[in-house]
Order: structure tokens, then C-alpha cells, then sequence
């Protein structure tokens, strides 16, 4: 027989992406379901939630997510705006509010965002990069679109856990930088692996005639992944935050440019 | 008279020197430049208080075997350049501190 318990219509979901759990709570159940779908795997089991987020859903309008977007910082607080969404997220009282319509995409880039937007005071960032584990380092293969993140992740060996085929979410604990998991996906289509480990190398992917990797060094791997890091905000703090953590990184975790052709021998040469 | 130009570093910007480069961020557009070894030495002199002339005329004029003209010529197109991107603030007048960016190659 079913319980109370079971019949009950949860109205709140806990997505803990990077370590950071962040309710999300919508008066419709069935928004909720598709936000615990859309983020299986990373779906906390906790009740205990560093931000909180009350969704509201609103019919879709006119404006598309092809908007330009903006973040700014506004009275103590976060704004976020685009075609399909608006956002206030205040980090002191960490609680935030969405206005969205039912597409969980637009959930989506809100998440992304809020989580550069954390992630910068603790020193670390989001970049356009694929990025998988194998025998317990993680490699990330950063380039804009087209470069080959996800024909990358498509060639990954079967013993490599894939984290993410389009934005790789980096952490810096303890001074090391890790490469965490992600349900932020591109062409792949598919969900990250919820797991870490601490990041071995960047290739800034070229496609090329040969397999080939080459070192790059100071200002030129500087500018290798400064041009592929996420920055949602044009604001001067947050920026400086992101533009010194590239800084750091480059001077801690190896850069090499990686020409590929496309099929599976170039994993043999990368790890 | 000649006017006099002053230039001040803009706060918006995110700066570090890196070899004998500097690369500077825009917070507005987050677009990266990169300044050569000859943009470093002018960018690291500016304080809004000092005019380009004078910071030309001491700083590159010194270091580089370049003629006054020419290379306050260059500076001037380069200034306009950062300043149009809004990494500088341009002004006929010394510019206050509040306005200033001090960080220079943490």
C-alpha cells in the first residue's frame, strides 16, 4: 500500500553540482519531475541546501534565448536576463528567484551562470572544454565551438569516465585544481559522470593532418584558455576574480596545444 | 599651447604583466589584449597625473632609440585605441585618483 510519504507531489529537487547543492523549488510537480530527470545523477539525496531558488514558471513569451544576455550586479545582488529567463540570485541571504518559462534549458544556462558566479571567489571557473578521468587524473580539451570537445569525448576508451563533452567545471580546493563533473552538455547529448579528480593537463584543441602536442607557455596559454573561459558578467570584480584564477591555473596545471585527426589512436598519445 | 594629454588606467579592467607583455581584460566585454613590450612600458607609467608627452619622453624616448615625435605619434594612436575599447580614460586635465586604476602587474 502507498504511503502518505510517497503519494506526496515533492514541490523542491536538490541539484548538487561541484559540491555545491542548490535547491531549486517550483509550485508545479510535474517542472519538478523534469528538473529531476533532466539532472539525474546529480540529484542530492540530502535535505540540506547551500542556495535556495524559487522558481516561477511563466508562459513562453516572444523573446527567444537567442537574446543577448546580461549579468550584472545590482543592490546586493545577481541579475540575470535573457530572452527566456529572468533571475535574482542576492548571495548573502542565498536565496534566489527564477522566472522562466517550462524549457529546461533556460534552468540550464541560470545554473551555469550562478555557478561561475560562485565558483569565482573560491578561484575556480567554468571553460568551454570536454573533460574526462582516466587512471585518476583528468585531461580537459578546451576550444570553441568546432574544435572536436565532443568528437573528443566521442573517441574517450571505455575505462575513461567522461565528466563533461562541453563546459568543464574547475574547482580549486585546496590549492590543487580539480575537473568535477557536469550534467551540462553539448552535441553528446548526455549527462557528465558526478565525479573528480585533479586535472593533469589542458590541450587547446586544432584539428590537423597529424596527431601532434605541443607545449605552450606564459602569455600564450594565458590567452588559450582565458579565450575559452566562461564570463557571463560584465562586472569589474568578478572578472578581475576569473582573469587572475587563469592566471594561477596556467602556472600550476600544464597547457599543450593537441592537432588531431579523429579516431581513437589519438587517446593513446594524450594520456 | 599645446594641449597637454593625461591618461589614466580605467578601473574596469583587469591587468598583468607577463614577460615583457601585458595582458589586459576589459570587464565590460571581457575581450583580452595583449600589449607588446613597448604598450608595457607606457601602460605601466601612466597615473593620470603625468602627461604622455612627458612619460613618452622619459620613459620610452629612454629606452628605445626612437624619436620624440615619432613616438609620442605612436602613443597617441595607441592611447586612443585602449581608450575607445575603455581600458584608459583620456583627458586634457590631470585625472583624479578615485578614477585610477593602480593595480599595475600584480
Amino acid at each position: 500500500m502507498a504511503t502518505l510519504t510517497a503519494l506526496a507531489e515533492r514541490s523542491d529537487v536538490i541539484v548538487e553540482i561541484g559540491g555545491l547543492p542548490i535547491r531549486l523549488r517550483s509550485e508545479d510537480p510535474s517542472f519538478v519531475r523534469l528538473i529531476q530527470m533532466r539532472y539525474a545523477g546529480y540529484v542530492s539525496a540530502s535535505e540540506e541546501a547551500t542556495f535556495d531558488f524559487e522558481i516561477e514558471l511563466v508562459p513562453p513569451g516572444i523573446d527567444s534565448g537567442d537574446q543577448d544576455l546580461s549579468v550584472r550586479w545590482d543592490s546586493g545582488r545577481w541579475l540575470m536576463e535573457r530572452g527566456d529567463f529572468r533571475a535574482e540570485f542576492n548571495p548573502s541571504t542565498a536565496r534566489g528567484r527564477i522566472a522562466q518559462s517550462i524549457n529546461p534549458y533556460s534552468l540550464d544556462s541560470v545554473l551555469r551562470i550562478v555557478h561561475t558566479l560562485l565558483l569565482a571567489r573560491k578561484g575556480g571557473f567554468l571553460v568551454h572544454a570536454s573533460s574526462a578521468i582516466r587512471n585518476g587524473r583528468a585531461f580537459l580539451f578546451a576550444g570553441v565551438s568546432g574544435a572536436g570537445k565532443t568528437t573528443m569525448a566521442r573517441l574517450a576508451p571505455p575505462d575513461a569516465a567522461l565528466l563533461t563533452d562541453e563546459i568543464s567545471y574547475v574547482t580549486r580546493p585546496d590549492g590543487r585544481y580539480f575537473a568535477v563533473g557536469t550534467p551540462f552538455f553539448g552535441e553528446l547529448a548526455r549527462a557528465g559522470e558526478n565525479l573528480r579528480a585533479p586535472i593533469e593537463c589542458v590541450y587547446l584543441l586544432a584539428k590537423g593532418l597529424e596527431n601532434k602536442i605541443e607545449p605552450i607557455m606564459g602569455a600564450e596559454a594565458v590567452r588559450g584558455l582565458l579565450g575559452n573561459i566562461l564570463f557571463f558578467a560584465q562586472d569589474a570584480e568578478f572578472v578581475k576574480l576569473v582573469f587572475d584564477a587563469a592566471f594561477d591555473f596556467v602556472s600550476r596545471v600544464p597547457v599543450r596545444r593537441l592537432t588531431f585527426v579523429p579516431d581513437r589512436r589519438i587517446w593513446e598519445l594524450v594520456v | 599651447m599645446i594641449e597637454q594629454r593625461y591618461v589614466a588606467r580605467s578601473t574596469a579592467i583587469a591587468a598583468r604583466g607577463l614577460g615583457d607583455e601585458t595582458m589586459v581584460m576589459s570587464a565590460s566585454s571581457s575581450t583580452l589584449f595583449t600589449l607588446d613590450e613597448v604598450a608595457t612600458v607606457i601602460w605601466k607609467a601612466i597615473d593620470g597625473a603625468t602627461p604622455l608627452e612627458e612619460i613618452v619622453t622619459k620613459t620610452v624616448c629612454e629606452q628605445y632609440d626612437i624619436t620624440p615625435e615619432v613616438a609620442l605619434k605612436d602613443a597617441e594612436i595607441l592611447v586612443k585605441g585602449l581608450a575607445e575599447q575603455g581600458l584608459l580614460l583620456l583627458s586634457e586635465k590631470p585625472i583624479p585618483q578615485s578614477s585610477i586604476s593602480l593595480k599595475v602587474n600584480p
